[in-house]
């Protein structure tokens, strides 16, 4: 008989049984488990620092802050670590883990490359030079809610994703390994006018260094609800693609000749996710690995149909950035480790593992 | 569903391929597309589904204007079997399958169980249910030509377009492969164009070849009106001899010798000159359908299985 277990890892596949058609109902319960799951590390998360917090407390003192609900009087300290502090913190990078790991799995779908990730079109490089410019001139304010810098970096994120995607289109067609390499070269041409600029401006080195390495140390409700829209839209309008996405795994002919206007969804679901991107990337900086670890781990444990793996990359990819935020805060009390050194030193050695393990079943593909 | 192509041009920003092509395929029919390497086959079908832009010349379906309708329309409509059509990793045979489906639902639809039993009764049929919960991408080239044609039947089509279906398919799997095309054809009134290289299975199975050369159709009829030496030699540049199939009747194509000669450009040039009166020889008006020629009645032990009905 043959065994598939490279394909479900948890699931024994039984030959007589009916293939499982996926639909947006059947998935809902391991939705709601995995929204469980993130809302539960986003609560001990919150409880967690140099003042402990018992998850049942920081639940109380949350429900507080609902209109018109009432959970009795709270220490004044505390409430201000979890509402004005700490859940802030942990909401931010929760949407921003959840946004990269969408936006790195509709990336990946599109291009049908296992090395997409969500920085691919020049995001990254674009908001960087975004960020920098701001910090090296005159207009540089080191921080506060009037901080130029969000709407900076989303401008040249932005500006740099447009020029790949002009750059890259050919009449009707953008192809697809043109957008690839118009997106590299527009992130080169950024990234070294960035340093360019550090060199130039050596007393800035520090600032933008520090904005480029990112982090949620200076997060509060308002880069919240700034980010928040972008990243509504974008899950609202790349979640129904998910079926055309599995399509989209096809050869473009084939995927065209079933109908799909693949030109279309390209732009529609690049065009959403580089927002999204952007906007998180904005608020946090660059943080790496979580676009393209997430949901490469997800297909790995749950298949590649992409009503698997869209929704639950971006639950999983929230609560792999609540840990590593929260590992980044509390690991050293004295000194706040950049976050994307967190991501990559915990999340790689989980991929590999991920990876060995599902060598061993004998199906090394992505 | 009947195909019915007239002055049909369309090619490449470099390089224009068709040149005014009119080819008809009638309901329940086998036409195989035959010529050289580059003469505009693959062009041709990608053409008839829109995915390449012909600028001039019409493609109607049941005398219906495909370029009046959208895409999702026309993939209601026509299946194509792309040549060495690649699966994507990690999708199950039925997810495969499945994604026939597509042009059916829209955008928020989830598969129904119709859909589901649509799917079954395409693998049923190109014997591939067996398979359904293989990985496509760890199957053998004959199971994935099968997946791949069970996924255009699941689109529920009036034509079926089918790039070298049995090029890298052994023996075997080649007399499978067009056998069960034929079945399709007549079970279901399907209309099938298929391009195929090998001059023989396409002799032995279709009801017409079109020899096509140089982006135009040169020659359209029943299979002994089109393989004939004298047109085969100028179009492949290859002495060929035609034996008659001993059980079928059916023309046979062998090379005479291992010797080349080069194409009869000129020839080709003036067969291809509407000016020109003289009709190539083998040609009849493309747009009547051939009644399809009886088989010869073959031994017992060949009569069933081995001929096409």
């Amino acid at each position: 008989m043959q065994l598939a277990p490279a394909r479900s890892v948890h699931i024994a596949r039984a030959p007589e049984r009916a293939p499982l058609v996926l639909t947006w109902r059947s998935m809902m319960p391991s939705y709601a488990l995995a929204a469980l799951l993130t809302c539960l590390v986003a609560l001990i998360a919150i409880g967690w620092g140099t003042v402990r917090i018992s998850p049942l407390t920081t639940l109380a003192i949350l429900v507080d802050h609902l209109p018109f609900v009432s959970t009795g009087e709270h220490a004044a300290t505390y409430d201000a670590i979890v509402w004005q502090v700490r859940a802030p913190r942990v909401v931010l990078a929760g949407m921003v883990g959840a946004t990269l790991a969408l936006s790195g799995a509709a990336y990946q779908g599109i291009f049908r490359n296992p090395l997409a990730e969500p920085y691919l079109l020049g995001v990254a490089a674009g908001a960087s030079l975004g960020a920098t410019l701001i910090i090296v001139s005159p207009l540089f304010i080191t921080a506060g809610l009037l901080s130029p810098l969000p709407p900076a970096a989303f401008a040249g994120a932005l500006i740099a994703v447009g020029l790949a995607y002009t750059l890259a289109r050919t009449g009707p067609v953008v192809p697809a390994t043109s957008l690839i390499l118009a997106g590299v070269a527009v992130s080169s041409v950024g990234t070294s006018l960035v340093t360019y600029l550090m060199l130039e401006y050596n007393t800035r080195t520090l600032a933008i260094l520090n904005w480029i390495l990112g982090g949620f140390n200076t997060a509060s409700w308002i880069d919240a609800g700034i980010a928040l829209p972008y990243m509504l839209v974008a899950a609202v309008v790349i979640l129904p693609y998910a079926r055309i996405l599995n399509v989209m795994q096809l050869e473009e002919d084939q995927a065209r000749q079933l109908g799909v206007d693949t030109e279309r969804v390209k732009l529609i679901i690049l065009g959403v996710a580089s927002l999204a991107t952007a906007a998180a990337v904005a608020v946090s900086g660059l943080i790496g690995f979580v676009g393209l670890v997430v949901p490469h781990a997800v297909r790995m444990m749950y298949g590649p149909d992409y009503r698997r793996v869209l929704p639950l990359s971006a639950f999983f990819g929230a609560s792999f950035l609540i840990l590593a935020d929260l590992i980044a805060r509390t690991i050293d009390p004295t000194f706040e480790v950049p976050i994307g050194v967190i991501t990559a030193l915990v999340g790689a050695p989980f991929f590999l593992f991920l990876l060995r393990r599902q060598q061993r079943y004998g199906g090394a593909r992505i | 569903m009947t195909l019915s192509i007239r002055g049909l041009h369309a090619g490449y920003p470099a390089r224009a391929v068709l040149d005014s092509v009119d080819l008809d395929v009638g309901r329940g029919e086998l036409v195989a597309l035959l010529g050289p390497n580059g003469c505009g086959k693959t062009t041709l079908l990608r053409a008839i589904t829109g995915v390449l832009p012909a600028p001039a010349g019409s493609i109607a379906l049941d005398g219906q204007d495909l370029a009046a309708i959208k895409p999702v329309q026309v993939a209601r409509r026509i299946a194509t079997v792309a040549q060495s059509a690649a699966l994507p990793v990690r999708f199950t045979a039925f997810e495969c399958v499945l994604m026939g489906r597509t042009p059916h639902l829209g955008l928020f639809q989830s598969e129904s169980s119709r859909d589901v039993a649509v799917v079954r009764a395409a693998m049923e049929r190109s014997g591939c249910w067996d398979l359904r919960e293989r990985l496509a991408d760890e199957l053998s080239g004959g199971e994935r030509q099968r997946v791949v044609i069970a996924r255009a039947l699941a689109q529920e089509p009036g034509l079926l377009l089918l790039d070298e279906p049995t090029s890298h398919l052994d023996l075997q799997h080649q007399v499978e492969t067009f056998r069960l095309i034929l079945d399709l054809c007549r079970d279901q009134d399907l209309a099938a164009l298929a391009v195929v290289h090998d001059v023989t299975l396409a002799a032995t199975f279709a009801d017409r070849i079109a020899l096509m050369s140089r982006g135009r159709i040169i020659a359209c009829g029943a299979p002994a009106q089109v393989l004939r030496e004298d047109l085969l030699r100028q179009v492949y540049g290859v002495a060929v001899r035609i034996l008659s199939h001993p059980v079928t009747g059916r023309p046979i194509a062998v090379p005479e010798t291992v010797r080349l000669a080069a194409p009869d450009i000129a020839w080709l040039e003036r067969v291809a000159d509407p000016d020109v009166a003289q009709p190539p020889p083998a040609v009849r008006p493309p747009d009547v359908p051939q009644p399809v020629a009886p088989l010869a009645r073959s031994p017992a032990a060949l009569a069933d299985e081995s001929v096409p009905r």
